[in-house]
């Protein structure tokens, strides 16, 4: 049988034309006079990115977490904290300094988001079915209105970084130089998750989905597994969350909210749940048919749903399903 | 035969509610041989099964692996103490070949799989012996099946290498048998003789011509409860099986 996570020829091809793509995106939208198309695309990364760690729990291990916005957002507000330490002079927590690195900043988002996944799927995991999907929502909300309460932190006005973080001596500030900084975080981020769901671990994660008891039947302590899973794409989210505070700069409790985990279950589902690159499609198809519907009218959303349900009913595989129906490799 | 056996469970109880499933069960298995236990249908076979591999509680009595109390291990703790088993009802996962199924239980048997990096469907470590496992069964030329193209006969046939996968000293087999036609349940006797002696096995069956050339001794489980155990001839000869089991329903 064809083995997943091994690319054919032609998928090579079709990843080498899209990094392509990707790369000479900045350098048309300006010829063409759409600089602002620049930007954009840097959400999708970003986007990309949160869906994809979501599609690790989601997609591979078959947990239907409701509450992933939640490190997307701790994230956040880790590089949106840290910035507002160095700017007040003070440190955080009486002890830990502020930073506008951004290579400390974002590997603290990673971290400190990769801490709250440990511990909510420490609790979470113990459940399965409806209970977690409700138990992940509902600790999510709690730090949505954790966020809302710190008013030091600017509450429901959520906290304004004045300036993106420093890496190196690149000018941040210019949309295409962050562009470029995302897009390789981005095929980073997508090469790692490619290794794990081929490795030992995403074997025994792709078993888990189908047949948990089968799983312990061989020996393998299920709650581990599912627990490490839940915990790298927490620090996945953690990760998009500390990238996008420095596209947006801005964070808000609306990163946590939970109508963003179902944003980001949409864009897994609509991509294609379990497949390497469905994340990716469904983010920019979500964040594209947003912005092209709202261009048109106001009550987007309801051209959304419709089109939405067409792809899912239509093409199990979301829309990797659909690429592989017209590249002819469809069953 | 005076060494402790393998597997000894003393005094099993389990009820679901007002239903006693097991009562007082007293039983052993000693190492190398093959038990089977029969008994007619609702006896409790499946429940001393599950009880065994951890995935259901009893409600009072022990169960001993080489003399250490197990009752209250995690189902995966038990198969690394050497309790393997296969599933009555076949328990596979929809996407994964043959192959996949038995390398993924070879790297349970290797130790943790927290490895992230390297590709496990090219790792030689873990697919030679599987398949090693999947000639041995007879499964060699469908390794690269997915388990949705093998028949009912061949999914048993893998239960069966995947359980020896992770080599075990005591096998518990939960109706090898259950659903193969003559030929393919002539081919189950015959693979189960040729492992015998390798490992113990706990063998659940309804099919008797299979049990009685199996079996080294014979349990016989009516309402939840070992009313007899011996060799195929004692068994036979038995008057109390012959009342509450042959003379029950057909065998």
């Amino acid at each position: 049988m064809h083995d997943p996570f091994k690319f054919s020829g032609k998928a090579l091809i079709a990843i080498a034309i899209l990094i392509a793509a990707l790369v000479a995106l900045p350098f048309i939208a300006k010829a063409v006079g759409l600089p602002a198309t620049t930007p954009l695309a840097t959400r999708l990364l970003i986007y990309a990115i949160a869906a994809g760690s979501l599609n690790l729990v989601l997609g591979f291990g078959g947990m239907v977490s409701f509450g992933h916005a939640a490190f997307y957002g701790v994230g956040g507000y880790t590089v949106g904290i840290l910035f507002q330490h160095l700017r007040i002079g003070e440190p955080l927590f009486g002890f830990i300094p502020g930073t506008e690195q951004f290579l400390i900043a974002v590997p603290a988002a990673i971290l400190v988001a990769g801490a709250f996944a440990l511990l909510i799927g420490a609790l979470a995991l113990r459940t399965s079915g409806v209970q977690f999907i409700m138990i992940t929502l509902a600790f999510a909300q709690m730090l949505f209105f954790l966020f809302v309460a710190l008013k030091r932190y600017g509450g429901d006005d959520g906290l304004i970084i004045r300036r993106r973080n420093a890496l190196f001596d690149l000018n941040m500030r210019d949309d295409m130089t962050f562009y470029f900084v995302v897009l390789i975080v981005t095929i980073g981020f997508y090469l790692l998750m490619w290794r794990i769901a081929a490795s030992r671990f995403g074997m025994v994660l792709g078993a888990i989905r189908q047949n948990e008891r089968r799983v312990a039947a061989l020996g393998i302590a299920v709650y581990r597994y599912k627990l490490a899973a839940f915990t790298i794409a927490g620090m996945g989210a953690g990760l998009a969350g500390g990238l996008v505070a420095n596209y947006a700069r801005f964070v808000s409790p609306d990163m946590l909210h939970w109508t963003k985990s179902g944003e980001l279950m949409v864009m897994v589902i609509l991509g294609g749940a379990g497949t390497l690159l469905g994340p990716l499609f469904g983010a920019f198809a979500l964040v594209t048919l947003e912005t092209v519907l709202s261009g048109w009218t106001e009550r987007w959303q309801l051209f959304l749903g419709p089109i939405l349900l067409l792809i899912i009913l239509y093409f199990r595989g979301g829309l990797s399903g659909l690429f592989k129906f017209i590249g002819g490799g469809g069953k | 035969m005076s060494a402790a056996p393998l597997l000894s469970i003393d005094s099993l109880y389990k009820t679901f509610g007002g239903l006693t499933a097991t009562d007082n069960l007293t039983l052993d298995v000693r190492a190398g041989e093959i038990h089977a236990l029969i008994g007619p249908n609702g006896a409790g076979k499946t429940t001393v099964i599950n009880q065994l591999t951890g995935e259901l509680t009893p409600n009072g009595g022990r169960i001993l692996l080489d003399g250490q109390d197990i009752t209250t291990l995690h189902v995966h703790a038990r198969v690394h103490r050497g309790l393997g088993r296969t599933f009555q009802i076949v328990q596979l996962m929809g996407s994964y070949t043959a192959l996949d199924h038995v390398a993924l239980a070879v790297q349970a048997h290797q130790g943790h799989s927290f490895r992230f990096f390297r590709a496990a469907r090219d790792d030689r470590g873990l697919r030679d012996p599987a398949h090693a496992l999947l000639e041995r069964v007879g499964l060699k030329a469908r390794a690269d099946e997915p388990v949705a193209s093998l028949s009912h006969g061949e999914r048993k046939q893998l239960e069966l290498a995947v359980a020896l996968a992770m080599e075990p000293r005591l096998l518990l087999l939960d109706e090898p048998m259950a659903g193969l036609g003559p030929v393919e349940t002539a081919q189950m006797v015959e693979l189960l003789q040729s492992l015998k002696g390798r490992f113990a096995m706990l063998l659940v069956e309804h099919d008797m011509e299979a049990v009685f050339s199996l079996a080294d001794r014979i349990s016989v489980l009516v309402g939840g409860r070992a009313i007899a155990t011996g060799s195929a001839a004692e068994i036979q000869a038995d008057p109390a099986v012959r009342i509450a089991y042959l003379g029950e329903g057909d065998a």
